[in-house]
């Protein structure tokens, strides 16, 4: 059942003459919670751009359920089944929360209600404020509907960048709660966080990235303990 | 207290009764959409001719034109957050595409009397006219000439798109506003004079004034006619799922792309639809003004309509509309006594020649100040909603005075 999804091999991005991710390899197995930590400017939000599409990769290698996807514009990447969360949430701010949503599916041609009752179940809280603009909601229900949004377009994998930005504990505490509940209904999970502690505890693996490379991997409970991750990541 | 419990109820009320309202609104709008055809219609057959409906009357047909220019420059501004100024340019093209083809072939002579008759030998009411009689063939030719207009006003568009569409913000309005001003330059230019008779006059082409069905005349109905279908179409597309598109680009382009939305392929399209509709009402106009120059499509032009859009609301369609008529009421009708030296037989030094224009920037500067969001922010107007608005006002004002009465009771009972 260990099936590799998405495979990264060797993936270089350039951003004029700065060079934000150095080579770096790794695998996303099918089902699990995959999440890459590490500090600012390490390179973790530019991985996740480029897999998006939102950036080309210098060089390397972007594999997704055996397709080359390198190189290929956000279109293509989300009609593959990759979608985005970005950083900071991003919702749209004069957009009601239905309509946030509907975008979500934006390429879709099916029939969505059932998965806006899906996403309407996940956060009760959004079924709630339907008609509200997304501006006006608060920071956790905009995150909320930042990742409501995203499953909106039934993705196989779904790539979290810094979910709990900004949030407080308890509230990213809920934030974690909903990825992992997202991950148990079959959704592979790919999350970039700063919030190594959080991260780790529900990952089944973690990378650890540091200045454009990977310098370390393995179980999400193994790093947890790992004395050099604790003294740089966890504050411990 | 009470008040602010009101107004908590009121919004989680709103939403399951959005459907109820939007039904309602769709038959009010209907309805008063019917009444003013009739209006229209009567204004345009039986009208006492005085000072009053001679003023009136092209008010109406200007302000239904602006109407549906700056609806369609709303798509783009408002909607999908392009800021555009190339306005002015995309209706010159509408406008001269219009007249150029509606000159009828026997008047080439006169009008292209520097360039020898022009090189279109054409007319596309007279060929249609010439098959199924003449008013007919004004009405079709008019509206193919129309539809032509827009054509031509999307195809510049989708061309100068191509390089424009990657600017942003203020370079984007820019690179518009440049192009509007080439196009006038080119227009106006000898060389091209056989088509577009350079920087004379184009005249003689099919105007309102022939927009006849027997004796009937409907010379103020026809601008309304296509602003309304050119309007619903905007309307349609703004609902669908592609004006999502165009709202989510408006209010954030990273996270729009990263849904899997292509920017450059939408902005693209809301360009060329809203050019078109521009293109349109490029046409109108020329068929209201019956001639029609380059020289007169300047930036001002432009600045004009975006004025109307601002003061109307940026993001909402009704606000465009009224604003559009408010707009072209005052500045042509409402306010003209401040040109004419005297109220009624009063003689006021400051009232001469230009005052109006004064005033008017004033108020201009007030709603820009006071109302910066516009006379509608980004709603629509909605007669379900505007009902509902004065009920709650009058049921919160029900009960603050009964609260006072039992508050006084109690005062009374307590003495």
């Amino acid at each position: 059942m260990s099936n590799t999804i998405l495979k990264i091999s060797d993936l270089k991005v350039n951003y004029g003459g700065i060079e934000a991710v150095k080579g770096i390899s790794f695998d996303v197995t099918e089902g699990e919670i995959v999440t890459l930590i590490g500090a600012n400017g390490a390179g973790k939000s530019s991985t996740l751009r480029a897999i998006a599409g939102l950036v080309k990769p210098t060089s390397g290698k972007i594999e997704f359920n055996g397709e080359d996807l390198t190189g290929k514009d956000p279109t293509a990447v989300v009609q593959q089944g990759i979608t985005l969360v970005p950083e900071g949430r991003r919702i749209f701010p004069d957009l009601t929360v239905l309509e946030n949503l509907r975008v979500g599916a934006y390429l879709r041609n099916d029939d969505i209600t059932d998965d806006l009752n899906w996403v309407y179940d996940l956060f009760p809280r959004l079924k709630e404020r339907s008609w509200q603009a997304g501006g006006t909601l608060s920071g956790g229900e905009q995150q909320m509907l930042a990742v409501g949004r995203a499953l909106m377009s039934r993705p196989k994998l779904i790539m979290m960048d810094e979910p709990s930005l900004g949030l407080a504990p308890l509230i990213v505490k809920g934030i974690f709660d909903i990825i992992r509940e997202v991950n148990k209904q079959g959704v592979t999970v790919l999350l970039i966080e700063q919030n190594a502690n959080m991260a780790l505890k529900i990952a089944d693996v973690g990378y650890v990235m540091e200045t454009g490379s990977i310098t370390m991997s393995g179980s999400g409970k193994s790093l947890l303990e790992d004395e050099a991750v604790k003294a740089a990541y966890l504050g411990t | 207290m009470g008040k602010k419990i009101n107004n908590a109820l009121n919004a989680s009320v709103r939403s399951p009764l959005q459907k109820d309202d939007k039904r309602t609104d769709r038959f009010v709008g209907v309805v008063l959409l019917a009444a003013l055809y009739v209006v229209l219609f009567l204004l345009d057959n039986f009208l006492p001719q005085n000072s009053f409906t001679l003023m009136m009357i092209p008010v109406l047909k200007k302000g239904a034109i602006y109407s549906l220019l700056c609806v369609s420059m709303n798509l783009l501004n408002g909607f999908t957050g392009l800021f555009s100024l190339g306005q002015a340019g995309f209706m010159l093209l509408g406008a001269y595409t219009y007249a150029i083809f509606t000159i009828p072939v026997d008047q080439h002579a006169t009008v292209y009397q520097y360039f020898d008759g022009g090189a279109i030998q054409f007319s596309i009411p007279e060929a249609i006219g010439s098959a199924i009689g003449h008013n007919a063939g004004s009405w079709i030719g008019a509206i193919i000439a129309i539809i032509l207009a827009g054509i031509v006003a999307a195809v510049f568009a989708a061309l100068i798109g191509i390089p424009v569409l990657r600017l942003k913000s203020d370079y984007l309005a820019i690179a518009t506003l440049g192009f509007a001003e080439i196009i006038r330059a080119v227009f106006q230019w000898s060389g091209l004079g056989v088509i577009t008779n350079g920087s004379n006059l184009l005249r003689k082409y099919t105007n309102l004034a022939s927009m006849k069905i027997g004796s009937l005349s409907f010379a103020t109905m026809f601008p309304f006619l296509i602003a309304t279908v050119c309007i619903g179409i905007i309307v349609l597309l703004i609902n669908s799922s592609y004006g999502r598109a165009f709202k989510a680009i408006r209010d954030d382009e990273i996270a729009a792309e990263a849904m899997g939305i292509n920017l450059f392929k939408h902005k693209m399209m809301s360009f060329v639809i809203s050019s078109f509709f521009a293109g349109v009402g490029g046409a109108l106009l020329a068929m209201y003004q019956t001639t029609i120059q380059a020289a007169a499509f300047k930036t001002a032009m432009t600045y004009e309509i975006l004025l109307m859009v601002v003061i109307g609301g940026i993001g909402s369609i009704s606000g465009s509309c009224i604003a559009a008529f408010l707009y072209t009421a005052c500045n042509e009708w409402w306010l003209r006594f401040l040109d004419s030296g005297h109220i009624g037989s009063m003689s006021v030094p400051f009232f001469r020649d230009g005052f109006r224009k004064v005033v008017f920037s004033v108020i201009i500067m007030v709603i820009v100040l006071f109302f910066s969001r516009g006379i509608m922010g980004d709603k629509e107007l909605s007669f379900a909603g505007l009902v509902r608005k004065f009920k709650c006002r009058k049921a919160a004002k029900a009960a603050s005075v009964e609260a006072a009465d039992t508050d006084a009771n109690n005062t009374k009972e307590a003495e």
